[in-house]
This record gives structure tokens, C-alpha cells and sequence, in this order.
């Protein structure tokens, strides 16, 4: 399987297509992302987060990198892996830990949990944990858009062993048959949950390669380049918006930790995770902006701004009470109730 | 007043939706320029054009996650699952997505959106296109269920249906498609949850849904006049929300209760109502609630095999004569 391309900085300076605000707002991202998804992991292993949880530890680039290229109003469909992509949008660390918590300061007040967060104030339109569920309704999101000229455009993450339930074929159809302003986003971490995704796909590239049956544009890029990641969506976004309708990407990545809870993730080849952090998005990108000239202290000053929202957040949501029992009962119908009879 | 079969009952209660409400949309397979497999939806493409009506692939589950995205941010979806058969091939959507989406999020997400199917038999279409599958429906909490027994019922209901904030499943039978009934001018719109007393009677209480509606009523009519048993008729019309105050009222005034199911036995819709009966009208009860459903069985497809497992207004007749020991 093929990795990540190696690509030396684009631009020649600050100046470049990206510029400087852009490039200290994906480094925030990347660090808060990578943050936060320590530290639930810390919190799992002191039985704070309960039930599940999937990390999105370095995968980072890709979720920083779209959402900088989201403006308001751009709709983000998320996985059970989502953590990532829900902060990404602009929701708060306290909201989301919160959530993993069980506490009635999560976003959903404990009633969705780890995998189903979702911020509708902040375009993040859920996160599915059926494989494939969410291409379809992302279509009909990005449908609506088209239908009511509304100039949104909707994104759609989803791991490489998702490319292999038809849920994914449907939806890359009716995506390319009616045009639609959606984006589909494969991050390729190179395994579903323990098994590679080589074992079991009869292409190399378990996205890209299939792009052509759907007419679509076959796309790899290196997932663990933010600016490549946001150069790559904000093409994709001007697509879409211009009524050209979707694309399909695949980020090349690797997560550095198991597939949930603390899977010690022991399927892996030996070395491979070691590799692949001499790849990490952070390390790469902290060293892009020192190339750029960006200072020490600005660095530091962003990871230590970065490090206290988590840490706040994290004595918010020790402090938060767990849900009330009367919420049992809430919000099954639109009345806000559950009656199912008179 | 006009005479108005069932089929076109739907194209009127979809046509009245889609003029009112420019956000109602509708997707299916062959639906907009071939009128559908049932000839039920002809002429919506003509009348509301191609970005309204619009003709799918044959992927079930594009066509209920695209309803159910639409339906999240803004429009109202009606969605064409062609035969009731096939939720099976996306029921993801039916029985997890839909009815959880709004519950997960701590309220903040609407599916307000119908997905319209043929279901039932009658059509010799065998075991996978003859299906009631109005119990896979019924067991999922966030979902309403809808079944119309004539064509003023599928106009009034669909346009309940289409107006409900949450996703409602819309069951026609295929058997009455073909069939009439009259319908006044001018717009039609019923409410969700309502049972209908279609026959009132003292002795005993028959509830049914959709196609074994008219067989109850007709082997009513030959219970009143062959044995002088009088039975009233309830057409249940909607399985989520229930209307129980109507069934547990007929029940407190004829004191038994009979089912008519189309449904395969195992935890058909009347399997609840009699539950909910037994528990709360036990002592209105002067014997035990009947259920007269199909038998546990795949259906045949043969005209003589698939008329022998229906309930038939004989079977009804007979149950119920036996039971009351007359
Ligand atoms: C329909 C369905 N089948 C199986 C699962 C169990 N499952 C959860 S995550 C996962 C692996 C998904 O792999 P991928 O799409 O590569 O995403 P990743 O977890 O790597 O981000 C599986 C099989 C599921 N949630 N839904
Ligand atoms: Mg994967």
C-alpha cells in the first residue's frame, strides 16, 4: 500500500495562497484536536469516559484541514469517530468531553454519547455509527442545498473500510447522477476496525480507485498535510458551490492509537506505527511554520492557550452532574415527548 | 363528491401537499415520468416538474438517507419505497436513523419526512412482494405508522402525515388500489391516531387495518344477518400514536374483542392491543380477545394457496360465531 507522498512546503513564504492567519488557525486545530483526544483517552483509562470511544490521534490534519475550508452554514456529517470533526467545527472541548463524560454539560446531555455527537449550531449534522449511513443522508442535506440555491456545501468523513458497504456505492451514484454539492471524504488509516483494509478490497486505493465508476475524479492526497488537506477541500468546495457537483478524497493516514477504548492495537505490523509518526501532522506542520518563520513563542503560546481550554474543560466536566432522569423521556417525537398512544 | 379509486387518492393527497408547500418534494423509482409501478403517483411529474418529483436509482438506501438529509435541513421528503418488501434492503434507515436521530442529538434534529410503500397481498406476488410489515414498523420507538383503508383515508392521512414534524410510514395496500370510494372537493386532511368506528354494533368488537377492513365489515354484515350477532368495526387507521381510547371504548360496550391481521401471527399489531386490553379492560372482558391473523407462515404465491391464508370474511365469521357460542 502506498503512503504518503513526501512534499516539501508549498508557497515561498507567509504570503502564499494560505497565508499566515490560516496557517496559525490549522495549527491551533490540529493541537486541539490532538489535545482533546489525549486526554479522553486519559479519562478513559480513569474510568471517566464511559462506554466507548474512538480517537481520531493522528488523523488530525484532515479534520482541521476541511474544517478551516467550511465557512458558516457548510454542514459537516461525522462517524463514531467524530470526536475530531465536531471540535474542528468550533465546538467547545467542554461540550465535547462532556458528552464522553455522561454529564448534563455534554452536547446531547448524555442521551447520544461518544459516537452520536452532534451541534447543529455549529453545521455538525450528527455522527453515524452504521457504517455508510450517513453518505446518503449527506446527499439528501446537499440535495436540499441544490433544490433551494442555497450555496452550502456538505461533508461527508468516513474510514477506508466503509468504501465496501453499498451504502457507499448508492450514495456515490445519486451523489454524481443529480450533481450534488456534497464532498465525500475517505481518511484512509489503512485498517477498518483490526483487519487491513488491503486484506479485503479488491482495489489498492479503496476510495479513489472506485471514483471512476462514478465518473468521479480519482483524488489521494497526504491526510497528514494540513495545507495539502486544505488546499485539496477548498477545490472541492469551489466545485460544488459552482453546481459542478462531488468529489470524492482520499487522506492517507495512520491513526496512532486502537480502533476504540484502549485496543491495544496489536494486529499491527512492528515499526509500522513508529514510521508513521515520524509523519505526524503536528510534528510536520509545527516544523512548516517554523520554515515560515513563525516564532518559538507564538508556538508555544498557542499550545499553551490549547492546553488550558482542555484542562478547564476537563474540571468543568468533573465538576458537571450527570443527567437528569426526567430527559429519559424527552425528545422521542417533536412534541418533546414519547407518548405513543392516547 | 366524486367517486375516487385508492390509486388516485394518492396522487390527489400528494398534488394537494405539494401545491400547499413548495418544501415538499418526492423521489422514487420510476415514480415521476412512469407514474409508478402502481400508477399512483401519474401526473405528479407534469404538475410540479423535475426538480419535485424526481426519479431515483434502485438503491433503497439513497433514496431514504437522501429523504432523511432533506428532510434535517428544511424540506419535507416523500419517499416511494416501491414494495414494503424492500425496507428490508434499507432499514438502517426505518429502524436507526429516522427515529433515533431526533432522540440522540438531545432534540436539536427533525426528520419530518413520509416514506410511502404498496404493502399487503392480494397481487400472487409471493413471499417477498405480499408482505404486511406493519409490525417492523410499529416496534420502533420515533416512528409513526399509517395504514388507509379507502381513498378519503390516503388523502386525509397522507397530508396528516406529510404536515407531522416526525417520520411517519405511510402503508398502502396494494389490493385496494383498484378499488372507490367517494371523496369531497376541496382540501382533505385528516389526523394521525385516530381510530375510526366504521360499524357500530353491541355484541362484539373487530378491529383491522387497510385490507381487512372490508373483510371485517362483510363478514359483519353476515353475522347480523345469519346469526344476529352486531358487530361493531373499528378501523385502527394508525398504529403509532394508538388510538386506544376508541378500542378500549368499544370494548367496555360489547365486551369481546376480535383482531383482524394480515400480518404474519408472531407480534402482529393486534398482539399489542390485545395486551393492552388484557391489562387495562381485563374485567370488561366477558371471554377471551381472538386474534384472526395469517398463519406463521412465508406467503405462497398460487391464487387458491394465498386466498386460503388471508384472513377471509368466512374465517372472521366462523372465529367469531364459534366464540360467542352461537
Ligand atoms: C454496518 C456496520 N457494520 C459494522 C460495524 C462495526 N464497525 C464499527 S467501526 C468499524 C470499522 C470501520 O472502519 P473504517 O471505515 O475504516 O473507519 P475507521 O474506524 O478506521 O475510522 C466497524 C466494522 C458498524 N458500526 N456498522
Ligand atoms: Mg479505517
Amino acid at each position: 500500500m502506498s503512503t504518503a507522498k513526501d512534499r516539501s512546503p508549498a508557497g515561498s513564504g507567509l504570503n502564499d495562497d494560505i497565508g499566515e492567519q490560516k496557517r496559525l488557525a490549522l495549527y491551533r486545530s490540529q493541537v486541539r484536536l490532538r489535545e482533546a483526544e489525549q486526554r479522553a483517552f486519559d479519562l478513559f483509562l480513569q474510568n471517566l469516559v464511559k462506554g466507548t470511544s474512538h480517537l481520531s490521534l493522528g488523523q488530525e490534519a484532515i479534520a482541521a484541514g476541511f474544517a478551516e475550508a467550511m465557512v458558516k452554514g457548510d454542514l459537516s456529517f461525522c462517524t463514531y469517530r467524530g470526536h475530531a470533526h465536531t471540535l474542528a467545527r468550533g465546538v467547545p472541548v467542554e461540550k465535547v468531553l462532556g458528552e464522553l463524560m455522561q454529564r448534563d454539560n455534554g452536547l446531547m446531555r448524555g442521551k447520544g454519547g461518544s459516537m452520536h455527537l452532534t451541534s447543529e449550531e455549529h453545521g455538525v449534522m450528527g455522527s453515524y455509527a452504521i457504517i455508510g449511513a450517513h453518505l446518503p443522508i449527506a446527499c439528501g442535506a446537499a440535495w436540499r442545498a441544490q433544490y433551494k440555491g442555497d450555496k452550502d456545501v456538505s461533508v461527508c468523513f468516513f474510514g477506508d473500510g466503509t468504501t465496501n458497504i453499498g451504502a457507499f456505492h448508492e450514495a456515490l451514484n445519486f451523489a454524481a447522477i443529480w450533481k450534488l454539492p456534497v464532498v465525500f471524504v475517505c481518511e484512509n488509516n489503512l485498517y477498518m476496525e483490526y483487519t487491513p483494509i488491503g486484506d479485503v478490497t479488491a482495489v489498492e486505493h479503496p476510495a479513489a480507485d472506485r471514483a471512476s465508476a462514478y465518473g468521479l475524479e480519482r483524488i489521494v492526497i497526504d491526510g497528514n498535510d494540513a495545507d495539502e488537506v486544505y488546499r485539496t477541500a477548498q477545490k472541492a468546495f469551489a466545485k460544488a458551490r459552482a453546481g459542478e457537483g462531488p468529489s470524492l478524497i482520499e487522506c492517507m493516514t495512520y491513526r496512532h492509537s486502537g480502533h476504540s477504548r484502549a485496543d491495544p492495537a496489536k494486529y499491527r505490523p512492528e515499526g509500522e506505527l513508529e514510521k508513521w509518526k515520524l509523519r505526524d501532522p503536528i510534528k510536520i506542520y509545527r516544523e512548516r511554520l517554523k520554515q515560515f518563520g513563525v516564532s518559538d513563542e507564538t508556538i508555544s503560546a498557542i499550545d499553551a492557550s490549547v492546553l488550558k481550554e482542555v484542562d478547564d474543560a476537563t474540571e468543568a466536566c468533573k465538576a458537571a452532574p450527570v443527567p437528569p432522569e426526567e430527559i429519559i423521556f424527552t425528545d422521542v417525537y417533536a412534541n418533546g415527548g414519547w407518548a405513543w398512544r392516547n | 363528491m366524486a367517486e375516487l379509486t385508492y390509486r388516485d387518492a394518492v396522487a390527489r393527497g400528494i398534488a394537494q401537499e405539494m401545491a400547499r408547500d413548495p418544501d415538499v418534494v418526492f423521489l422514487g423509482e420510476d415514480v415521476a415520468k412512469a407514474g409508478g409501478v402502481f400508477k399512483a403517483t401519474v401526473g405528479l411529474y407534469e404538475q410540479f416538474g423535475p426538480l419535485r418529483v424526481r426519479d431515483t436509482p434502485i438503491s433503497e438506501q439513497a433514496i431514504l438517507g437522501a429523504a432523511m438529509g432533506a428532510a434535517m435541513t428544511g424540506l419535507k421528503p416523500i419517499a416511494e419505497i416501491m414494495f414494503s418488501d424492500f425496507f428490508a434492503v434499507c432499514f438502517d434507515y426505518i429502524a436507526n436513523e429516522f427515529p433515533k436521530s431526533r432522540y440522540m442529538s438531545n432534540g436539536q434534529t427533525k426528520c419530518p419526512l413520509v416514506v410511502r410503500t404498496g404493502n399487503g397481498a392480494g397481487s400472487r406476488f409471493g413471499a417477498q412482494h405480499s408482505q404486511s410489515v406493519e409490525n417492523w414498523c410499529m416496534m420502533i420507538p420515533g416512528l409513526k405508522v399509517v395504514a388507509p383503508s379507502t381513498p378519503l383515508d390516503v388523502i386525509g392521512l397522507l397530508a396528516a402525515a406529510v404536515r407531522d414534524p416526525d417520520p411517519v410510514i405511510f402503508l398502502e395496500h396494494k389490493s385496494l388500489y383498484a378499488t372507490k370510494g367517494e371523496v369531497p372537493d376541496g382540501e382533505i386532511v385528516d389526523t394521525l391516531g385516530t381510530a375510526k368506528i366504521v360499524r357500530p354494533g353491541k355484541d362484539c368488537t373487530i378491529i383491522a387495518l387497510a385490507l381487512m377492513v372490508s373483510r371485517a365489515l362483510a363478514a359483519a354484515e353476515i353475522l347480523q344477518v345469519e346469526h344476529g350477532i352486531d358487530c361493531e368495526v373499528i378501523d385502527v387507521r394508525s398504529l403509532v400514536p394508538l388510538d386506544t381510547k376508541t378500542i378500549l371504548g368499544s370494548v367496555a360496550k360489547t365486551h369481546r374483542l376480535f383482531s383482524v391481521e394480515e400480518n404474519p401471527r408472531l407480534c402482529g399489531w393486534g398482539a399489542e392491543i390485545v395486551s393492552i386490553v388484557a391489562d387495562e379492560a381485563f374485567y370488561d372482558l366477558d371471554g377471551p380477545p381472538v386474534r384472526i391473523t395469517t398463519p406463521h407462515i412465508p406467503l405462497p404465491a398460487a391464487d387458491n394457496l394465498e386466498d386460503l391464508v388471508l384472513p377471509t370474511p368466512a374465517r372472521i365469521v366462523e372465529t367469531i360465531r364459534r366464540s360467542l357460542g352461537s
